[in-house]
């Protein structure tokens, strides 16, 4: 296997790729592709991150409703959600992202499988949709009399001059037991599903978090935000959690329910995955509510072994730490033996991976176990603080794009503001080095010399599959086939396609099983017929023709 | 919604569990059908990634298609110079031959007059004014609001526009000559790669020229890749797009294009290209007159090859009859498709005891029950119908069936009623194959045939408490 410093220089990729770019082009795209450099453990280089995506140049992204209702509000299952906007939109979020969630009976609410809308015609774009948002809502109301109805907004809705916040306001007059609220998630927002994360927050905040004091039993209550439960990844951190002793009130938002959101802030602690989709409602409820928070990982055998640690030493009781220990130790036993069977096959091997706001991070926990080595990673619609860590947040420059989704400004809640943890014990934690509000980043984990790719597009993957020949490419199903038109594996690392849970232990032998069937497969040796003479002949990219 | 088994369906504002797409999706895929041609959907970067998302769930193929990226500013704005970087960078990163571009509810919300700006641009372009590095891409601009129509409705909105595009001149009607050997135009509804195929081999076989338009036979259903391909080879040629002025005739399938936007209507009476739309050639008597008319077209009898295959397929019905005769199914999906296969069950005996579409169409009740020729029993007939009201109509109008057939979508219904899902037509995503699943001809039919006896024989033997092996 090529040691790194055999492959093609990273300096000379960067370079020609640029010049491939006309020089407006060229000049963002070279903030955006970094040559990682780690000094003192935690300095690197700085990357530019959300800003916006060129037109025309290919892009992983998607849009602010995809983050919002999509990502953050679709995976829980007794919200009644209503997309209002023509078709297709509603359509296309309808459980594509293999969300699974488990009710408590047959009889219990799941809505997960419904997907209601507007389905906007020409008449309301000219005459307005609010009437029909009014009508949808009440015919949910007539079939279901949900507990809360969210309302998604999407393109066209604000510029026809719908209000989904009057709206909102208006029917829960009508229906006082019922929860209504809308979600300004209009496609144009922001640059990226990022702005949509970050609509929802404010909204599951604002709306639906403090409403109901009904804690639930237990001395160690933790909330995990930014946990999604695609392909029942929630469902095995539910298992490892409990059988630590841990007790779980609520996901934001894989296997969740409303009356779990809106008890969260009863909690001990609130734990998160997912920095960048959920990382604003962690801060809002440590402000309101004084519930610290720190950064957990769940993808990786040791990173959950870590995780798990720091929320038992959080608590600081030593049977549950305890507990913990010996729960770490029953599960890694057989993670061991999978992962070394995998690794005598998959050792020294090549990947990179374009996905996320933290998968493209946590992720390479999982590779590196069974020895693969990263060549390249970058995310989709990650901000500087994914790459750099939030120590440089002071310095991420506001710009128009972030500056049109609202920033809360939150007080602490005159009666159930509670700090878990005094400021006197904070400091003295934290001077033992236990950190709380953190996220390290990306970029201080990944070797020198490794490319770190902000936004990476059609183009760029191609160039730096032509050049580097990874072993393994993890992205998007939109990515997926044309990686794998190249005879190279392709994992798909948002809502696997297939299969999971990919966390936890179990996860982790799902994935280092489905890497090795992926790496170790016969198929692309059959790629050329014994009589093919004559490959396809090579096409090639240029932008500047 | 309409009623025609003397069901109550009761109507909602709402739709609940959609049973159609939207219109820029249909228009994507047409211009991926049409060769070195790559979409450019003029909205927010999320109608890109959702559609090519959704595309790609069901061919399984790459599916690049480009924005212009909308922001909040362009939304206030306008679009215009987001729309000319595109299409910059479109044209110089791809080297496409064509860009197709699509609106979206947001461009045509907010009234971007895309023709106008096209116009701009193209005179720009002709001046050396534009960052294209001299890459001079035909531009085809399909209007496709989301909020009008379905996908079908983009699907041949996007085949007028390029028709249009490319034949902008040439001469009239009058100046006409049909060419020797007469030369055959087929325009295609939304249907598999393999459909597509399946088209090409029997056009072939007739050995006269023609144009498939539009065919995503190779480009959405391509083989593995030796070496990388900016844009998968295959598609309809443009020359061959601009013959088509030159054609005997022009079969369409389906009715499903707008009289004033349909590009077929637009040969004939432009330059008196003979127009027949016809339904899908799916089912003996459909393919019967799908086969006579290339016939009569070209001027020769159809080959012995689909004539023995049109037997092998009678015998297939003799042989498989008495496992489906009697039977009853439900079926939903795109106008076109769902009538072409309420004629096929009805020709085998099967009674389609709902047949829905998620279409506003006024021809769809009436199209039915002409497909329906051998039926005594009442057919439930809903248009503009979701799948929450599809069930809701067959459960309280105590509607009995042995299975479902449609795309993939359909499995809450049948699910929840119970029964076997067939999958067909689009979308397929949660079975490997929907690009490969032949609908048409002879031989589609047969494979459809051999599908729904196969899954009425399973069923049942399913049932079996003492497992018999013939059934």
């Amino acid at each position: 296997m090529a040691d790194i410093t055999e492959r093609p220089s990273v300096e000379n990729f960067k370079e020609e790729v640029l010049r491939s770019y006309p020089p407006k082009i060229a000049k963002k795209r070279a903030k955006q592709i970094i040559i990682n450099k780690v000094e003192n453990q935690e300095e690197v280089p700085v990357i530019q991150a959300n800003t916006r995506t060129i037109p025309g140049i290919i892009t992983m992204r998607g849009c602010a409703y995809a983050g919002c209702k999509g990502v953050v509000l679709g995976p829980t299952r007794d919200i009644l959600q209503i997309t209002h906007g023509p078709v297709g939109c509603g359509f296309y979020s309808w459980l594509t992202r293999r969300n699974q969630t488990k009710p408590e009976s047959l009889s219990d609410t799941n809505f997960m499988t419904y997907a209601m809308s507007t389905d906007l015609q020409e008449d309301e774009i000219i005459f307005g949709g609010e009437k029909k948002l009014r009508a949808a809502i009440d015919e949910a109301v007539a079939l279901f009399h949900p507990r809360a109805i969210g309302i998604f907004a999407t393109c066209p809705v604000g510029l026809i001059g719908d209000d989904v916040h009057a709206v909102a306001r208006a029917m829960e007059e009508k229906y006082p037991d019922i929860n209504i609220f809308g979600f300004s998630c209009e496609g144009y927002k922001g640059v990226s599903q990022s702005a949509g994360h970050h609509v929802a927050n404010n909204k599951v905040f604002t709306d639906v978090v403090g409403l109901s004091d009904k804690a639930r039993e237990g001395r160690f209550r933790v909330n995990i935000l930014g946990e999604y439960n695609i392909g029942g990844d929630a469902f095995e951190i539910e298992r490892i959690v409990a059988d630590c002793g841990i007790t779980l009130h609520s996901t934001f938002s894989g296997n969740s329910t409303y009356e779990e959101f809106s008890s969260a802030h009863t909690a001990d602690l609130n734990v998160v995955m997912c920095h960048r989709s959920i990382n604003y409602l962690a801060g809002m409820m440590e402000t309101r509510y004084g519930i610290p928070w720190f950064k957990v990982n769940f993808v990786g055998a040791g990173a959950t072994s870590k995780s798990l640690l720091k929320i038992a030493n959080y608590f600081e009781d030593p049977a549950l730490i305890k507990k913990t220990e010996e729960v770490i130790a029953r599960e890694m036993e057989e993670v061991a033996k999978v992962r070394d069977d995998v690794k005598s096959r998959c050792q020294g091997k090549t990947a990179m991976l374009y996905v996320g706001g933290s998968r493209a991070h946590h992720y390479q926990d999982l590779l590196k176990e069974i020895g693969m080595t990263i060549l390249s990673a970058g995310y989709e619609f990650a901000h500087r603080d994914d790459y750099e860590g939030r120590k440089i947040m002071s310095s991420i420059v506001v710009d128009a794009d972030s500056r049109n989704i609202e920033e809360l400004t939150v007080e602490p809640d005159p009666e159930r503001y509670k700090p878990r943890v005094t400021p006197e014990e904070r400091a003295r934690r934290e001077a033992e080095g236990f950190a709380f509000s953190d996220y390290r980043g990306m970029m201080p984990e990944m070797d020198n010399q490794t490319l770190v790719i902000d936004d990476c597009n059609h183009y760029e993957l191609e160039e730096l599959i032509d050049r580097y020949h990874p072993d393994l490419v993890c992205a998007g199903i939109k990515e997926k086939y044309v990686v794998q038109k190249h005879g190279i594996p392709m994992k798909q690392l948002h809502s696997y396609d297939y299969m999971g849970p990919f966390a936890g232990y179990r996860g982790a032998i799902n994935f280092y099983r489905e890497i090795d069937r992926l790496l170790n497969s016969n198929v692309f040796k059959f790629a050329r017929a014994p009589w093919d003479e004559n490959p396809q002949i090579h096409a090639s990219y240029g932008f500047n023709g | 919604m309409k009623s025609g088994a003397g069901v109550p369906v009761k109507s909602f504002v709402s739709t609940r569990n959609a049973c159609k797409l939207c219109s820029p999706l249909g228009a994507c895929f047409a211009f991926r059908g049409i060769e070195g041609c790559i979409p450019l959907i003029h909205g927010s970067q999320g109608c890109a990634t959702y559609i090519r998302r959704y595309g790609i769930s069901h061919f399984r193929e790459p599916i690049d298609i480009a924005s212009s990226n909308f922001t909040e500013a362009a939304a206030i704005f306008g679009g215009k110079d987001n729309l000319f970087t595109a299409l910059d960078n479109v044209s110089r990163a791809y080297r496409p031959a064509a860009i197709g571009i699509t609106s979206t509810c947001l461009s045509e919300t907010i009234g971007e007059d895309v023709s106008m700006y096209l116009k701009q641009y193209e005179t720009r372009r002709g001046q050396g004014l534009c960052d294209n590095a001299g890459h001079c891409p035909a531009i085809f601009y399909a209007s496709t609001p989301s909020y009008r129509g379905t996908h079908v409705e983009g699907f041949h909105e996007a085949i007028y526009a390029a028709v249009r595009a490319l034949i902008s001149d040439g001469p009239a009607a009058d100046q006409r000559r049909v060419k020797v050997p007469p030369r055959i135009n087929l325009i295609s509804g939304l249907l598999s790669a393999e459909d597509l195929r399946e088209l090409h081999a029997i056009l072939k076989s007739f050995a006269a020229p023609y144009t498939l338009l539009p065919d995503y036979s190779e480009s959405l259903d391509g083989p593995s890749w030796a070496g990388y391909q900016k844009l998968p080879a295959g598609g309809t040629k443009a020359d061959d797009i601009r013959s088509m002025k030159d054609a005997a005739g022009t079969l369409y399938l389906g009715f499903s294009s707008s009289p004033e936007r349909d590009a077929g209507q637009w040969l004939a009476s432009r330059f008196g290209v003979p127009l027949t739309h016809m339904d899908f050639p799916l089912g003996i008597e459909n393919c019967d007159v799908f086969f006579e008319s290339l016939s009569r077209l070209c001027e020769k009898p159809v080959p012995e090859f689909w004539t023995k295959q049109r037997g092998r397929l009678i015998d297939a019905y003799i042989d498989g009859h008495k496992y489906c005769n009697g039977k009853k199914a439900i079926i939903y999906g795109e106008e076109d498709f769902v009538v072409a296969i309420a004629s096929f069950l009805d020709e085998i005996g099967v009674v389609p005891v709902a047949a829905a579409t998620g279409a506003q169409s006024n021809s769809f009740a009436h199209r039915i029950r002409k497909a329906l020729k051998n039926t005594r029993q009442q057919t439930l007939i809903m248009d503009k119908a979701d799948f929450a009201g599809i069930l809701e109509a067959v459960k309280g109008g105590g509607l009995e069936a042995d299975f479902v057939m449609g795309h993939s979508k359909g499995l809450y219904l049948a699910r929840n009623l119970g029964l076997p899902l067939l999958r067909c037509g689009f979308p397929v995503h949660d079975r490997i194959g929907g690009q490969r699943i032949l609908h048409l001809g002879y031989k589609g039919t047969l494979n459809l045939f051999d599908l729904v006896c196969n899954t009425l024989m399973q069923a049942r033997q399913e049932k079996f408490s003492s497992g018999y092996t013939y059934i």
